[in-house]
């Protein structure tokens, strides 16, 4: 009876037990991680990988069975995926990042790094100059939820006890759970709003400066300035320095969508997306860091002089760290 | 499977580097736009499940202290509650879609369940910093739209309508981004430079020919009887036998037993059509060996 089959039957009996093999491989990787094999499986699956490639060429070019085709179509895609997919392990890629990827990417941003710092500025100092002339400007800048209570109306004293004292309603760690995560989201947001062109991230920067600005000529009109840049910078320098790069790498998104150059739009927008989104990563940790400092360091540290020693070592430290010198050619995994 | 215009204009090339062709198709906007309504399914169901934890967890611990309730004095436990709260949100809002996206299914239990996945534009692998690209300008495409909707919802008399209706048509050009462009990119996708294409789990399904080549002796077609049809017609009664419905076989034997002349001795449907199957596509495979593939039956035998 086998004279009887047709030849693409044929050549489907002869290697469907490969197939299978592959798809069950295929099963077991999909469920867990690359772990999940032995090492011969390891070995095995480019084997039966490039073994179904040929079948599917082959059944492409001679067969007229629909399901065979579709299913090698999928099987081979799968496979695929797999062979040519990440393979260096999440530790090994976040060490990289930590090394090379996330400061490179800061300063490939550091025109887009001044464009911010300018608007943020530009933000701080209209909100201080509108104040200066109505103190009723001080609400349209502030959130009444962020603000809590440290508004005009408040007496020098408790604003002073706001800046010494540990708050009375407890509720300290929450509030800074709460900061990191509002800020993280306007990190993130500022980023996205990058690909409107970058116009709806320079008004968020602006806003974020001009929130500065509220508190400075809040506190600097019942002398207390210096005081409060002390208890802001601790974890303030990392903070707003974080957003300032979110706005960056907004910009650099923004700039290559609106003029991409010698790239095609999509191109263009696609290469600007990788560095951003790297700078993006660094910056949620950063706030994270900050949420920390923030946390910790405000009420504990009460002296003034300790206060601004842990913000300029904090400037130090993230300065060098993006822009220091740093040995050549050790790390080119890249 | 029979919608062939459909599938050539969701069909992209994407060329191993052995040199053959995946074929790979995008998905299409509903696939999309069901497996996010899924993930965000199973977020809210997971935040809400954690909000009862956390209520339950800080009535615990509010019981086991004492009830310290001083005036304006929040509860250590209470406190300690809010924060995981809010952090694991934050985790679900962020880190959910970036954490199985990064898994080697590159998909999230929504895309799994649709049967599609996350791939690199170019062919190449998937790397970190695209996933978290096209993940962190959800914020623009889903979490701005809804702040913006709810704007009006809450606090109706701080937004002016007209600016709201100006911010719902503003918001909606990169909602709707993906219905405007070939391969169904997403602001996100564009960013990333990735795409979502379809790997559906497909089993293998059996050779439809085997049941009709043990009957090729009972139905002698003529040549020219399986000249009557070509590669098209073949694919659709590939169909036919699969489903294999009582009546839709009935009518296409009619039609087939019409078209060719053959006046049928049998009264098994199934019979009839998988030996006709059999030796049409021995017919058309032989003749594919040869390069002579014969698109449909219009097409010169």
């Amino acid at each position: 009876m086998a004279e009887l089959k047709l030849k693409s039957q044929r050549f489907r009996e002869q290697r469907e037990a490969d197939w299978r093999r592959l798809e069950q491989l295929m099963d077991k990787v999909e469920k867990g991680s690359a772990r999940a094999l032995t090492d011969d499986e390891l070995l095995a699956v480019p084997v039966l990988y490039r073994a179904a490639l040929s079948s599917l060429s082959v059944a492409r070019a001679t067969s007229l069975d629909q399901g065979l085709v579709a299913y090698l179509e999928t099987l081979t895609a799968r496979a695929y995926f797999f062979v040519y997919g990440a393979r260096s392990t999440l530790g090994s890629r976040f060490v990289q990042f930590l090394v090379q990827d996330w400061p490179a990417a800061v300063r490939a941003l550091w025109k887009e790094t001044l464009a911010s710092l300018a608007v943020t500025v530009m933000g701080t100092v209209a909100a201080v100059l509108l104040i200066i002339q109505d103190t009723d400007w001080f609400y349209s800048f502030l959130d009444p939820d962020l603000a809590q209570g440290r508004d005009p109306s408040a007496s020098t004293e408790a604003l002073r006890k706001g800046l010494y004292d540990a708050p009375e309603g407890g509720g300290l760690s929450f509030f800074a759970t709460y900061l990191f995560t509002h800020n993280a989201q306007v990190a993130l947001m500022s980023f996205a709003l990058g690909f409107a062109f970058g116009v709806p991230t320079a008004v968020l920067i602006a806003m974020n400066g001009a929130m500065l600005g509220a508190f400075l000529a809040l506190y600097f009109s019942h002398g207390l300035g210096w005081q409060l840049v002390g208890w802001l910078s601790i974890h303030g320098v990392t903070e707003m320095f974080a957003i300032i790069l979110a706005g960056a790498a907004g910009f650099r998104i923004g700039w290559a969508a609106a003029f991409p150059g010698d790239l095609d739009r999509l191109a263009a927008a696609t290469a600007a997306g990788r560095t951003a989104a790297t700078v993006m990563g660094g910056v949620v940790i950063m706030l994270l860091a900050a949420g920390l400092l923030e946390g910790f360091g405000r009420q504990l540290i009460t002296s003034d002089v300790a206060r601004y020693a842990v913000a300029g070592a904090t400037a130090l430290f993230w300065g060098l760290y993006y822009y220091g010198p740093r040995p050549r050619g050790v790390l080119d995994v890249g | 499977m029979s919608a062939e215009p459909v599938d050539t204009r969701a069909q992209r090339t994407l060329i191993t580097p052995e040199g053959v062709d995946l074929r790979l198709k995008i998905a299409e906007a509903g696939q999309r736009a069901g497996a996010f309504l899924l993930d965000i399914a199973i977020i809210l169901g997971l935040l809400i499940a954690m909000s009862l934890l956390a209520l339950v967890g800080a009535g615990l611990i509010a019981g086991l202290t004492g009830g310290d309730a001083q005036e304006g004095k929040v509860p250590l436990g209470v406190e300690i509650a809010a924060v995981i709260w809010l952090l694991g949100a934050f985790l679900l809002r962020n880190a959910y879609f970036i954490a199985f996206e990064l898994s080697p299914r590159a998909a999230t239990p929504g895309k799994r369940v649709m049967g599609i996945r996350v791939a690199a534009r170019n062919g190449g692998r998937l790397r970190a910093e695209s996933v978290f690209a096209r993940n962190a300008t959800r914020e623009l495409e889903f979490f701005l739209p809804l702040a913006v909707l709810g704007a009006q919802g809450s606090g109706g008399e701080n937004v002016d309508g007209w600016m709201w209706l100006l911010a719902v048509i503003w918001c909606s050009v990169f909602v709707l981004f993906p219905l405007f462009n070939r391969d169904r990119l997403r602001a996100g996708d564009l960013i990333g430079g990735t795409w979502v294409v379809r790997t559906p789990r497909q089993t293998l399904a059996p050779d439809m020919a085997q049941d009709g080549v043990e009957r090729t002796a009972r139905f002698p077609f003529t040549l020219a009887q399986l000249d009557a049809y070509g590669v098209k017609e073949l694919h659709v009664l590939e169909d036919v036998l699969r489903v294999r419905e009582r009546r839709t076989m009935r009518a296409v034997a009619d039609r087939i037993c019409g078209k060719i002349g053959w006046t049928r001795t049998d009264d098994d449907d199934f019979d009839f059509l998988s030996a006709y199957y059999a030796a049409i596509r021995g017919r058309l495979e032989s003749r594919l060996l040869m390069g002579k593939r014969r698109k449909d039956k219009f097409d010169a035998p």
